[in-house]
């Protein structure tokens, strides 16, 4: 043993600290719209320094009170992006309202459901006193999942929105369920992975330096398998089922240690890539926009502008309000990411995407010092779904790979998405609370008759 | 607003940005590399230098008193149970038990699992850890839930089974 030790430090200071500045980065980026768009400072800025001032405290005394070892960085790295998120759908509303003064502004809306996120995030982590009761309802999640893909399939409450049936209404509401069942997938996958894995690493036989899983631990997978290439065939959604797909794969490699199941995985991608492009003419399309994106200016125009934006912006920017984001469509959600990297440039999109590493980083170090595998297992595929996401997203948008449609975690505008997120950095504070608090002290207590063995 | 401003404040928010960003990173290191404790005393320990170190460790809440530690533990011993008397020398190696032939000690007994529970050691400290066993593992009345520190004598039930560190 070394002279030091690892001594279980709650760091809720540090946290606070982090915390002040992600909301003055807020703050500060939303006035610099203003100042930038209409040479004052925005007249909301009041309603929008309380509101996140008010999200910000309430958030830091919910994991004082509830979590209190939770890691102290996923919390501040949230809320920066949610508040630049906030910014820039401010920005866009301000451009679009100039454009055309019947648009109807966003800003408000986000900020509505930054709160209903922040009450999610409550939630989760007043329910879930303890991750390893998920594993219990391993299945049950799974079924969830699958009920939540359903949903936008059935007649009435399922909405066909810009050619992909992944949104359901309800009276006023509409939401993506998708996004619900992710987390669900994720809760299904590791509960059956902590379960499976020795089947899945151990069971088996080796073809041509891999090895092979038995067919019947296979089962779960082609399953897995074939849900995501229904949502592909069935709802268009192509972001979605790379994302559940690479999620199975990724916590498969994870639970076996196999990298096998990464030939495998990479192979049936490959199948179903070939199978879309060659049976659906939508998904040849996004090919052809992704390779020759010129060819057809009006076709391709959102793509086009994307880029010419991202160019227009260079390393350092235009500076907040004075690039024009607003010209490509949804520039507000899918395409948030361009409209940052116009007005901030190389240099914030880095610091963007850097946050965003830091906070899969953060998923994937809880995953490290978990101690039992379900919430290895639940922790690694949270912060690898998010990863996941965030590149499919960013990597469209920038031309990287073929678009798909995706929500930017925390940045995009959109209810269901910001909810979402918001219960699964719950779900990994409360796994990472578990997981840096020190053990209870042992209470002894020999003299307790009440629990001796009682022989026959 | 002038040109300059504007440059400004572009400028000053993107260092504000990343002053964040590497503040983050700054506390997530110090976080990876752990906090410097002070350095536990000399084994073999009294009881009350113990006790101290605990509480200069001061996130850690000061136990409750217990048997006294009298030097490292040299076996684990069965007390009670239908193996009750084996015994398996303590090294350094995790020692598990169940009724599984991978135990150390295969432990006769209906209400244990395959693989029921480890102990293990870092060096100077025993813990044991339940290995998601049916009935459960139980120190007093207490089911563990995750690596408990135990110390000489604190008796550890495995269904019907009770083991104990001795000297």
């Amino acid at each position: 043993m070394s002279d030091t030790a690892w001594v279980p430090r709650k760091r809720r200071g540090a946290e606070l600290v982090l915390t002040v500045m992600a909301v003055g980065i807020a703050i500060s980026a939303y006035c610099a719209v203003g100042l930038g768009v209409e040479g004052r400072v925005p007249a909301g800025v009041f309603k929008l320094s309380a509101a996140l001032i008010a999200v910000a405290v309430a958030a830091n005394l919910v994991i004082r009170k509830v979590a209190p070892y939770a890691d102290p960085v996923l919390l501040p790295l949230v809320l920066c992006l949610n508040g630049i998120g906030l910014a820039m759908i401010y920005r866009i509303d301000l451009g679009e309202l100039d454009r055309n003064p019947d648009w109807d502004q966003l800003a408000n809306s986000q900020l509505m459901w930054t709160g209903l996120g922040l009450a999610a995030f409550t939630i989760v982590l007043l329910v879930v006193r303890d991750h390893r009761r998920l594993q219990v309802f391993t299945y049950s999640f799974g079924l969830a999942a699958l009920v939540l893909l359903i949903l936008p399939m059935l007649p009435f409450i399922g909405q066909n929105i810009r050619g992909a049936r992944i949104w359901i209404s309800l009276g006023p509401f509409s939401f993506q369920p998708g996004e619900a069942a992710k987390i669900c997938l994720a809760i299904f996958f590791a509960g059956y992975l902590a379960v499976k894995r020795d089947a899945l690493a151990l069971a088996g036989r080796r073809v041509a330096g891999i090895d092979l899983p038995r067919a019947r631990d296979l089962g779960p997978i082609i399953a897995g398998w074939l849900v995501s290439v229904g949502i592909l065939v069935l709802q268009r959604d192509l972001g979605s089922s790379l994302l559940f797909f690479g999620l199975f794969v990724v916590m498969l490699y994870i639970a076996t240690e196999r990298p096998g199941w990464l030939v495998v995985g990479a192979g049936l991608f490959v199948v179903g890539a070939w199978f879309g492009y060659t049976a659906f003419g939508h998904v040849r399309r996004r090919f052809d926009v992704w390779l020759n994106p010129f060819d057809d200016f009006d076709q391709n125009f959102q793509l086009i502008s994307a880029l010419f934006g991202l160019g227009h912006g260079g390393i350092i920017g235009r500076g907040w309000g004075l690039g024009s984001p607003e010209l490509t469509p949804f520039s507000f959600s899918d395409f948030i990411a361009a409209s940052l990297g116009e007005e901030l440039g190389l240099t914030g999109l880095m610091a963007i995407l850097l946050i965003y590493g830091l906070i899969v980083e953060r998923g994937l170090r809880i995953s490290l010092t978990c101690r039992d595998a379900f919430g290895k297992m639940l922790a690694a595929g949270l912060a690898v779904s998010l990863a996941l996401q965030v590149f499919i997203v960013v990597g469209g948008v920038t031309r990287l790979i073929p678009l798909t449609g995706l929500t930017t975690p925390f940045l995009a505008q959109g209810g269901s998405s910001i909810v979402m997120n918001w219960a699964i950095i719950a779900l990994l504070l409360r796994i990472s609370d578990q997981t840096r608090r020190p053990a209870p002290p042992v209470e002894v207590n020999q003299e307790d008759e009440a629990t001796q063995v009682v022989r026959t | 607003m002038s040109e300059l401003t504007l440059t400004l404040i572009k400028f000053g928010f993107l260092a504000v940005l990343w002053i964040f960003v590497l503040s983050a990173v700054s506390v997530i290191r110090s976080d990876i590399f752990g906090t410097k404790a002070p350095a536990p005393a000399s084994t073999p320990r009294r009881p009350g230098a113990a006790a101290a170190t605990k509480n200069k460790g001061k996130t850690k809440p000061p136990r409750k008193p217990r048997k006294p530690q009298r030097g490292r533990p040299q076996v684990l011993q069965i007390v009670d149970g239908p193996n009750a008397g084996q015994s398996v020398p303590l090294g350094d190696q995790t020692i598990m038990l169940g009724r599984g032939t991978d135990a150390a000690i295969r432990l006769d007994d209906d209400y244990v699992s395959t693989r029921h529970a480890r102990f293990a050691t870092n060096g100077e400290q025993w813990f044991v850890e339940d290995l998601g066993s049916t009935n459960g593992t139980f120190i007093g009345s207490q089911r563990i839930t995750s690596p408990v520190p135990i110390g000489l004598g604190i008796q550890v039930r495995l269904g019907k089974t009770i083991v104990e560190l001795r000297k």
